[in-house]
């Protein structure tokens, strides 16, 4: 049986897609056969984020209309052999997912020997992140430090232990907790929420803390999912998150600033 | 551990007034163990359809575990049913659910109800955080193993118990009992209510905010306290 892992938010913008891309390539880098799917019915992203955008020829609502079969839509990622995207319809919108119909996918990506399958969420409570939550197995809340975004992560998490099929069992659903676009520099001057007091808030596990970098904007425009950018700090933080996921115990880094040296202190200050 | 207290050897007064218990809160009694006292049944005993009854209770979804105070016969019959059999005397802590035998014809001018039920409810134990958008409600007393989120509403006729921060609204004694507390760990509310009388978000910050609290009423007004 493949695992069902949820990407959700409830909030919009807070890096879903971004964690999406980087969760399900840092899997199959792992040597997981992965698929990945977009129920962002509408608004599609992931096929820019992933880079194949240009080779959508069917997507997700074809697959559930039966107007294409599974291997017709699933796109096989260049960079790396187990992994899928599944993208969403762009013309369509979010009422065209059935449960019926997600389940059936849902079950013949299993039977095809996918060991992880990530949904990347749309924002919002409404349909189309019901839907992506509904059969999860687990799931990845994406939350950025400040009261808003975590206030809507809580919501999804009281639906998710509330409305999914898990839930409807009287069974959990595994909760990670992901921090994105975290400055150490701001929380130290009490300007961002800190790792704690979302740790508190939320009470949930965490998976990682994904520090605020340059190069995810740079990596999401480039069409490559920045757990493949190495050098960069988001890229490692995304590592050690899949690492986790998978069992690994890694400490968390990159939560206290930086110490700067006295030279790159007057270099800044020069510049 | 429910008593059931037969005063009546007539078994279909008993499924009548049983029926009717059953019917005001079928999902409390659902599945329950029940005990059959025959203590207050002077008299019947020798005659009475145990069998019957038992047949009876399970119909109406009760689990009968035991006999309580029947003579030998009652005694010999129930261990053939697979029941136990308890001694005579009171059973602390267990719900009574009485069935008075029904009064002769020439006293009908008593007015007591034939039922009387000192029902305890049981409180509700919740293990996990409340969340946002969440609400939940209970009819005796709520008890809270971890955090009210900010969005999320308790609500008790009873008391409500929280160990962890209150960050939502919690409302205690919704049916009026001015009697009702609210008890948390760290006080971060929203709003806190009891029997109708509340405090909001702006005064509640400026009392023993993110502290052990406990919320009464006295002489019509919320008092917040230190728990400590």
């Amino acid at each position: 049986m493949a695992k069902i892992i949820v990407v959700t938010s409830g909030k919009g913008g807070v890096g879903k897609t971004t964690t999406s891309s980087s969760i399900s390539s840092g899997l199959a880098l792992r040597g997981h056969k992965t698929a990945v799917i977009d129920f962002d019915i509408g608004l599609r992203n992931l096929d820019l984020i992933m880079n194949v955008e240009r080779r959508v020829v069917y997507d997700f609502v074809n697959v559930i209309n039966g107007e294409a079969s599974l291997k017709q839509a699933l796109i096989k990622d260049k960079r790396t052999d187990n992994l899928f995207i599944l993208p969403a319809s762009q013309t369509r919108d979010k009422d065209a997912l059935t449960a019926e119909g997600v389940e059936r996918v849902l079950n013949e990506l299993s039977d095809m020997g996918f060991e992880y399958i990530i949904c990347d969420s749309p924002a919002g409570i409404e349909h189309g992140a019901f839907m992506a939550l509904y059969f999860a197995d687990e799931a990845v809340v994406v939350a950025n430090p400040e009261v808003s975004s975590v206030r809507d992560s809580d919501r999804i998490l009281g639906i998710l232990q509330s409305k999914s099929r898990k839930a409807e069992r009287g069974e959990r659903v595994q909760e990670h907790l992901l921090i994105t676009r975290y400055n150490p520099e701001r929380v130290a001057k009490g300007e961002m929420l800190g790792v704690k007091d979302v740790e508190e808030i939320l009470a949930t596990k965490l998976l990682g803390v994904i520090p605020e970098c340059e190069t995810v904007l740079k990596a999401s425009n480039q069409g490559t999912p920045v757990i493949y950018d190495t050098e960069s700090k988001a890229g490692k933080a995304y590592t050690d998150a899949v690492g986790r996921l998978l069992g690994d115990i890694i400490e968390h880094r990159y939560l206290t600033p930086e110490h700067k040296t006295l030279f790159q202190r007057l270099f800044r200050r020069s510049a | 551990m429910t008593l059931l207290e037969v005063r009546t050897d007539a078994l279909n007064t008993i499924a009548e007034e049983l029926t009717a218990r059953v019917a005001e809160s079928p999902a409390f009694f659902n599945n329950n163990p029940l005990v059959l006292g025959f203590e207050q049944l002077r008299g019947g005993e020798h005659s009475f359809d145990l069998k019957a009854l038992v047949a009876l209770c399970r119909e109406l979804g009760f689990i009968p575990a035991a006999i309580k105070g029947g003579n030998a016969e009652l005694e010999t019959l129930a261990l053939s049913l697979g029941l136990a059999t308890l001694p005579r005397g009171k059973a602390k802590g267990s719900t009574t659910l009485e069935i008075e035998k029904s009064p002769p014809r020439a006293k009908t001018s008593t007015t007591s109800d034939p039922v009387t039920v000192t029902s305890f409810v049981p409180p509700q134990v919740i293990d996990t955080p409340v969340r946002s958008g969440q609400q939940i409600y209970t009819k005796g007393d709520l008890i809270i193993l971890s955090s009210v989120s900010a969005g999320a509403e308790v609500l008790a006729d009873g008391n409500i118990h929280i160990y962890g921060a209150l960050r939502g609204r919690a409302l205690a004694g919704v049916q009026g009992d001015e009697n009702a507390r609210i008890f948390c760990q760290s006080q971060e509310a929203e709003l806190i209510a009891v029997a109708g009388q509340y405090v909001v978000d702006e005064d509640l910050r400026a009392q023993h905010w993110k502290s052990p609290i406990q919320a009464y009423c006295a002489n019509g007004k919320l008092v917040i306290a230190p728990l400590f």
